[in-house]
């Protein structure tokens, strides 16, 4: 294999491993949007509950702030000791550092909602519900997205560091590339794929963040 | 009498930390009025506005919508059935024009077809074009827009519309549209409206209500007549400020008040040279005549007697009849159309059973315009210019 170049060797090793990296690939990005589906699921109605009662607003955000200096190798070893080797580690890792900017986002887009459009959607009679449903919401689901975006992009980084717990997905295949003798194209074959990855992710929720910007902003 | 649609009982309002938003408010509202609260910054406007739908509730005291306790409704009900418009506009940036206007029908859970012809005759009501309805906020002029603010706070038929300064950020010919547009809508569809406003031009204009607040607390409330005639204190009349009191004193005195009460009068039965013996001594043309309880009859002017003596003998033989009267309670402001337009020098003033009560002349309105222009007239003043003229009439009466 060494007398081929780096490029026809990380050909060679997708056209012969092809199936095995998009398997990594796809187990790869599941892990990724498990977490910060996860994250979602808790940070955005975290973040809106921290917009109408403000005065948690500082603690929490303080709280996931924290959370975000912590080197994401030491996350990860620190929740291994809890969690023990595999994917749940990971996903609780992505979990963690997607909460910030999903949290600061949500906060940040219902505090920017017009206060006298909520002040006329409340005095028009809509329910609390119906103000969040109808109004806020819409008009704040753009930044909501960015916040999501971003956690999501991260994420596909974190994820190929998780492989040292066992996790699986394309930072497997670069941790194999780095054991083997000459394993720059086996490097190149889990790290492209993975900034592919994080390309397309951030494109593709770059555009879903525009056509959910409602009409008539 | 019906029931008033709003009244305040003892309202008090104090916000967290101790803040006093209005206090001891008692104020009642009957349907169709067109109420203008106002007052300087701070003084409790909009607290007081904002606990008719529930947006603040009183501290205490009790504040009934159609004779019902409103903590007694759902503040989601209740505000449905109240229409609210604010200065900022506060129309839905992310949702068209037609959805603005027919959100509080969808809110109640309206059809399609009564919605959608609704929005039509609301656009025909105030001149917007329908192709507006597809149109998001953002592609409207501010005015437009506020015109829509306007329309939607309707859209449900609600009887009693909230309006917080809505015309505020809007410059003067816009505003001045939209309070005509406001004031016909009211009129029309006899809606009762709380309007806020710290302009008292405005208010004047609009209200058939003033509602003056100061430091939470009401000060005076009355038509706008009445604060312009008797401003309560003065605050009232600060606030108001002279200018406008001077031509309110002008335009709304009645002609009672600035009338000449010593006429040269003569009876009907006496002889034309007694009448003209009287008009040589008090140096006049013209002679009101009453009959012998002072009821005014008509008059007998010298141009009459000199072409016609030979077949007189009474003044009742020559009297004319054509000069109109005013009523004592009339209107100054009115006086002076009615007076400028005939070619009376004077014209007399008269009870509702036509007792002649006294005379207004060209030179008193003379004054009360001046007085109106340069506003310099005190009531004193007023009062010495008159004394002084009275005692001679005949200066006044002369050469018709
Ligand atoms: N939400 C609130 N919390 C605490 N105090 C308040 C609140 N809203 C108003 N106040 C206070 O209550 C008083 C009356 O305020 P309000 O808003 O009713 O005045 P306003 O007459 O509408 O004034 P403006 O003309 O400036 O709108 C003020 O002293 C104000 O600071
Ligand atoms: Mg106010």
């Amino acid at each position: 294999m060494s007398e081929m170049g780096l490029w026809q060797q990380f050909w060679y090793y997708m056209t012969h491993n092809g199936s095995y990296v998009l398997e990594q690939f796809s187990r790869h990005f599941l892990i990724a949007i498990y977490g910060v589906l996860l994250a979602a699921v808790v940070g955005i109605p975290l973040g809106i509950l921290i917009a109408r009662y403000k005065k948690l607003s500082a603690t929490t955000i303080g709280i996931a702030n924290v959370i975000q200096t912590i080197p994401s190798l030491a996350m990860l070893s620190i929740l291994m000791l809890a969690l023990g080797l595999g994917v749940n580690t990971v996903i609780v890792t992505v979990f963690l550092y997607s909460i910030l900017p999903i949290v600061k986002n949500t906060y940040t887009g219902m505090n920017n909602v017009n206060r006298a459009v909520i002040d006329t959607a409340q005095g028009m009679g809509m329910t609390r519900m119906q103000q969040l449903f109808l109004v806020e919401l819409p008009l704040s689901v753009s930044v909501i997205m960015a916040g999501v975006r971003n956690a999501l992009v991260v994420a596909i980084g974190n994820v190929a560091i998780g492989a040292f717990v066992g996790a699986g997905g394309l930072g497997d295949i670069i941790i194999r590339g780095t054991n083997a003798t000459d394993g720059g194209a086996i490097i190149l074959a889990g790290a492209l794929p993975t900034a592919l990855m994080a390309i397309i992710a951030d494109l593709l929720l770059g555009w879903a963040e525009r056509k959910l910007q409602p009409h008539g902003m | 009498m019906e029931e008033p649609i709003l009244a305040f009982k003892d309202v008090k309002k104090v916000y967290h930390g101790g803040t006093v938003g209005v206090e001891d408010v008692n104020l009642t509202i009957n349907k169709g009025e067109f109420v203008c609260m106002i007052g300087t910054s701070g003084s409790g406007k909009t607290t007081l506005m904002r606990m008719v739908n529930r947006m603040h509730d009183a501290t205490s005291g009790e504040i009934l919508f159609n004779g019902k306790n409103i903590k007694k409704i759902d503040p989601v009900a209740l505000r449905r059935q109240i229409g609210y418009v604010i200065q900022n506009i506060g129309l839905m940036p992310h949702m068209t024009i037609y959805d603005n206007i027919t959100l509080v029908p969808r809110l109640l859970k309206w059809s399609d077809e009564k919605k959608r012809a609704q929005a039509k005759k609301l656009c025909q009501e105030v001149e917007l074009p329908e192709e507006f309805l597809t149109r998001y906020p953002s592609q409207l002029s501010g005015g437009q827009q506020q015109r829509v603010g306007v329309i939607r706070a309707l859209a449900a038929n609600q009887d009693l519309i909230l309006m917080d300064e809505p015309f505020g950020a809007l410059d003067p010919i816009t505003r001045e549209s939209l309070q005509d547009l406001v004031s016909d809508l009211q009129k029309r569809l006899n809606k009762t409206i709380i309007f806020v406003t710290h302009d008292i031009d405005e208010a004047l204009r609009l209200a058939t209500q003033v509602v003056i607040l100061d430091n939470g607390h009401i000060v005076q409330h009355g038509a706008p007549e009445e604060i312009l005639q008797h401003p309560a204190n003065d605050f009232v009349r600060n606030f108001l400020g002279e200018e406008r009191l001077s031509q309110a004193r002008a335009e709304l005195s009645t002609v009672d008040q600035i009338m000449l009460t010593d006429p040269v009068t003569i009876t009907m039965e006496r002889s034309i040279p007694e009448a003209i013996k009287l008009m040589r001594q008090r140096r006049v043309d013209t002679l009101l005549v009453v009959d012998g309880h002072g009821f005014f009859k008509g008059y007998v002017d010298i141009d009459t007697i000199t072409s016609h003596y030979k077949r007189a003998t009474s003044v009742s033989d020559l009297l004319s009849t054509d000069m109109p009267t005013l009523q004592k309670d009339t209107l100054v402001r009115k006086t002076v159309r009615k007076m400028l337009n005939r070619d009376f020098k004077y014209l007399p003033v008269v009870d509702d059973k036509q007792k002649l009560l006294g005379i207004v002349t060209r030179t008193t309105m003379v004054d009360v315009v001046y007085d109106t222009i340069w506003g310099e007239g005190t009531a004193d003043e007023t009062a010495a210019d008159q004394e002084g003229e009275t005692t001679a009439p005949a200066a006044v009466h002369e050469g018709k």
